[in-house]
């Protein structure tokens, strides 16, 4: 079977997967099942990561029917590198997360895995599509999957944090309907590659205008850009572990992309960028996010919302890399969306772990932890200097990128802000390191172990991960390149 | 020669020892014997490899060697140069004497958690290689980092509040000056001119304009926190905090030595001494440094406690280093790069007393020293040595430095600087003397706990400050090969 035929299963699998997995008795089957598929979806996306750097664009029409008649696959570097963190990280996760779902979802487990596989197949779904009704859909199975899954949260708070989710989802799921709504009216079609033809023909058009407003506005509140992010602290925080651990590494990365998709490949960046005062709007939002995010993280007295309020900024570095406009800025924000994946990833993994082991994330309950549980904690340490930027870590190489894209976009004084906002995670994570090796263990502290190796081995696995793709960035820093020269047209 | 020998291994794997080391430190904690054997052993072949570079790097060959190309033009990379080696063989020899030290030190202090405590050491010299032979900034910086995350949990080793307090200051300042300064500065460089390699002459010449310069000169200067340039100064009297063998090697040492090397690295590098002298900012931060200089000696002058006081003096004589680089002279630049070393051996071997005194006899201050060389003899004259050193006195091997820090200055035509130079020898000798003036001159307490018996530190801590002492001596003798040495590095 050539590549052109297998890329459509990494999403496919886990889709068909997903109600097998339902049905399935017990706690180690349907775990199973669903590490396989998830595994064998991110073998497809490596595969397909390697066609693509050979090939360029890999396309696949379903059902036969040629576009723009047809849904369509198209996968460029873009895609495929977001398709390989997701898949990446769904594997890691899925395998790492048995122990924690079997405490904190001890009943129906089936049905679980099951909702987290149409997640990922969702996600990656909105990633590999070349259609843009096909992103709302994909956007759908996946949003509703996601609140299922918060909703298994073990504290009734996770019901109201899911329903809350809900209630924003929905309307940027609205809104981003209302949008291709417009688009599908003014063009007639829903190929990406058609109306990236057609839509120049159009010329100066309030509708496209609107309809162009309707989709950044509906991405935006899915991606969590502040002041949109309202949902994301509670959902992150009530969430069971595996969950809160792969919508932080993936879910909003994926927004981010096809929002990317929209604003560069859909519309021209030279459209976007001045129909609507995009690079303005995202410049002060991304400074909001920067400062916001960091700021509220240093307020938090729990684990898990500390980190998600430090995602709310991390959204801030990524978006301020759009703005800019130029590849170097595009490229940078594409590296943070992987390299944040990691570090967001190994980060609530850490906090998996510790609530697992002592049944409370509070940061109260971090007080001399280091040396009863070294290998989490150290761990944990490890991914937040890659949070802050330390070399030798991937986020040093986020940050190197970022820094030199505002330089070269010639707009020096972000970098202050930029640094400013690093030495804000400098200051909760510090907190962290300070609370669990600086303190003693409280006399009425509960008595607790380190984890099994099981739990440890896929956090170290994704620490070790920081400090590779900080040394070694050839995929990272080629793949973000390439992503953007492909958003951009210029990678052909 | 016999150096010839020796074989010559690649920076990396230099480096890699002392990581190593860390690591097989960390995993034999739990068994003190085997720890033990472990941290006299691994500072043996760090040292070795490194005189292995002596022989290539004198003909002119210095080991090179490229790890990795994060980007065409951007590399993590090493070059042993003159300089390095120079500071590399300081870090490596105090290295060996400071780890009987530490383990003297601390078994008779009864502090906790020593396999940590040496893993950190470790890494912290490992640091310290990788900086001294990088070959670009960026890498310099990579190793940079390194060295204050890793000292981060020698400082706060107690865990006491204070400590803890002491740390956060002493973390904050370090990463606050070199992520939001020097960052910032070198990506400014990376666009400028494309390249971060250091070059005899610099990269700067030419490829930017000289207000850009004036500016990267300043960021640079206040990024590298680890120089104690005031206002960045603070945390270095922080750090006091620490257990003496950290505040001794590497604060006395390992982590202000690479602040002044980066500084001098920086000024012949990558801005290249001719162009430094041309601009507008280089008169402004040589009479900061100037002024660092004599404020943290009349601070020194104020402060009864001996660690605090060593501190200030230790901020104080960076600034000489500082000074001699920012001199822009060739002579000054060799004085500045003989200074790290002579008082890299003196003040070493003043933290060695301190802390002798403390476990001795649990005395920290300057006024409680009376009549103290009757009870520790041996001490008290190396205290004396190695206060001669960092005054600048013969028969130590300080004189040499300073007699080239103030020849660059005479030659640059700065003698506001020789003036300076000569108030901060005068003031050197009001806050160093006193300690040695009252611990011979002056009769013990009524109260003396052993009565004029004689009480030494453990033998762990007393032969090593022995030899530092003697070191001090033997450099007055074997000045001119370090010299030599340096001049090869000096364009």
């Amino acid at each position: 079977m050539n590549l052109t035929e297998l890329m459509p299963f990494s999403v496919l699998i886990p889709l068909i997967a997903a109600p097998l997995v339902a049905l399935l008795p017990g706690r180690v089957a349907p775990w199973l099942v669903a590490s396989a598929s998830a595994i064998s979806a991110l073998a497809i996306a490596v595969a397909t990561w390697i066609g693509v750097s050979q090939a360029g664009v890999l396309r696949y029409a379903f059902g036969n029917w040629p576009p723009p008649i047809g849904i369509e696959y198209r996968v460029d570097a873009a895609n495929a590198f977001v398709a390989l963190l997701i898949t990446a990280m769904a594997a890691i996760m899925l395998i790492w997360g048995r122990a924690t779902v079997n405490r904190e979802v001890p009943e129906r487990q089936g049905a679980f895995y099951a909702l987290f596989l149409l997640a990922v197949s969702g996600l990656l779904g909105i990633t590999l599509t070349g259609d843009i009704f096909n992103v709302f859909v994909f956007l759908e199975i996946s949003s509703l999957a996601t609140y299922a899954l918060i909703a298994h949260g073990g504290d009734r708070r996770a019901l109201l944090a899911a329903f809350r989710y809900l209630i924003m989802g929905t309307v940027g799921a609205t809104f981003l309907l209302i949008g291709i709504g417009f688009l599908y009216i003014m063009t007639g079609t829903l190929n990406m590659v058609d109306l990236a033809e057609r839509l120049p023909a159009i010329g100066e058009s309030r509708a496209l205008q609107v309809g162009l407003a309707f989709i950044v506005v509906g991405l935006a509140l899915k991606l969590a850009l502040f002041p949109l992010h309202l949902w994301l602290p509670n959902a992150y925080t009530y969430a069971p572990s595996l969950v809160s651990a792969f919508i932080a590494a993936t879910a909003t990365k994926v927004a981010l992309y096809v929002m990317l998709r929209f604003i560069f490949t859909v519309f021209a960046p030279e459209y976007s960028f001045s129909a609507l005062p995009l690079a303005m709007a995202f410049t002060v939002l991304a400074i909001g996010a920067m400062f916001a995010g960091s700021w509220l993280a240093l307020l938090q007295d729990n684990l898990k919302r500390l980190l998600a309020y430090s995602s709310v900024a991390q959204v801030g570095y990524m978006v301020l890399g759009v703005s800019f406009g130029t590849v170097l800025g595009l490229s940078a924000s594409f590296l943070h969306l992987f390299n944040h994946g990691l570090m967001k990833g190994a980060l609530f993994v850490a906090a998996g772990i510790i609530f697992h082991q002592t049944g409370s994330v509070r940061l109260d309950s971090l007080r001399g932890l280091g040396r009863v549980m070294p290998w989490t904690l150290t761990g944990l340490a490890l991914a937040g200097l890659s949070l802050i930027g330390i070399p030798p870590t991937a986020g040093f190489i986020s940050k190197w990128y970022l820094i030199s894209a505002a330089i070269d976009a010639q707009q020096t004084w972000l970098v202050v802000l930029i640094l400013l906002s690093s030495l804000m995670a400098l200051a909760y994570i510090a907190r962290l390191v300070e609370l669990a090796w600086m303190q003693p263990r409280p006399a009425d502290a509960p008595q607790v172990s380190e984890a099994p190796i099981g739990l440890l081995a896929p956090l170290w696995l994704l620490v070790l991960a920081n400090f590779y793709f900080g040394i070694d960035t050839r995929l990272t820093v080629g793949g973000a390149t390439a992503a953007a020269e492909a958003l951009l047209g210029m990678g052909g | 020669m016999i150096m010839s020998a020796l074989p010559i291994i690649p920076p990396v794997a230099i480096i890699a020892i002392a990581f190593a080391g860390a690591i097989v430190i960390a995993l034999a904690a739990s068994r003190p014997s085997l720890r033990d054997t472990l941290c006299w052993l691994f500072p043996l072949p760090f040292f070795i490899a490194i005189l292995g570079y002596i022989e290539p790097v004198v003909s002119g060959a210095g080991p090179t060697q490229t790890l990795l190309t994060l980007v065409p033009g951007l590399d993590i990379a090493f070059a042993a140069r003159p300089l390095g080696l120079v500071f590399t063989l300081l870090a490596s020899t105090l290295w060996m004497l400071a780890t009987p030290y530490a383990l003297g030190y601390m078994k008779k202090g009864g502090y906790q958690n020593i396999g940590r405590f040496m893993a950190c050491y470790a890494i912290a010299l490992g640091a310290v290689a990788g900086i001294a032979f990088a070959e670009n900034l960026l890498t310099l910086y990579l190793f940079y980092e390194i060295l204050s995350i890793s000292t981060y949990p020698l400082v706060a080793h107690t865990g006491t509040e204070k400590a803890r307090a002491g740390a956060r200051t002493y973390l904050a300042i370090l990463l606050v000056t070199s992520v939001g300064l020097m960052l910032p500065a070198m990506v400014w460089l990376w666009q400028a001119t494309g390249t971060l390699s250091f070059s005899s002459g610099g990269i700067m010449a030419g490829q930017v304009s000289d207000t850009t310069a004036a500016v990267l000169l300043v960021l640079l200067l206040l990024g590298i926190g680890k120089a104690a340039l005031m206002p960045v100064h603070r945390w270095l009297p922080a750090a006091m905090v620490a257990p003496t063998p950290v505040s001794a090697l590497l604060h006395a040492v390992a982590v202000v030595k690479a602040g002044v090397f980066s500084v001098l690295t920086v000024a012949l590098y990558i801005f290249g001494l001719d162009y430094l002298a041309t601009l507008i900012t280089q008169p402004i931060m040589l009479y900061l440094a100037v002024f660092t200089m004599l404020a943290a000696s009349l601070v020194a002058l104020h402060q009864d406690n001996l660690k605090a006081r060593l501190a200030y003096s230790t901020v104080s004589q960076l600034a000489y280093i500082v000074t001699g680089a920012l001199l822009a002279t060739e002579l000054a630049a060799i004085g500045g790069g003989l200074h790290m070393l002579m008082h890299g051996f003196g003040k070493i071997t003043l933290f060695f007393c301190a802390g002798a005194i403390y476990v001795a006899s649990g005395i920290n201050t300057v006024s409680g020293m009376d009549g103290l060389a009757r009870r520790m003899p041996l001490t008290m004259l190396a205290f004396f040595i190695g206060a001669l050193c960092v005054i600048g006195l013969p028969p130590t091997g300080g004189f040499w430095s300073k007699w080239y820090l103030v020849s660059g200055a005479w030659e640059a035509g700065y003698f506001v600087v020789v003036g300076a130079f000569m108030l901060s020898t005068l003031l050197n000798v009001a806050y160093l003397m006193p300690p040695v003036m009252r611990a011979f001159l002056r009769p013990p307490p009524s109260d003396d706990p052993v009565n004029y018996q004689v009480n030494e530190a453990p033998l762990l801590c007393l032969i090593p400050l022995l030899i530092t002492a003697a070191g001090t001596l033997v450099l007055f003798v074997l000045a001119d090969p370090a010299y030599q040495l340096l001049s090869l590095g000096v364009p």
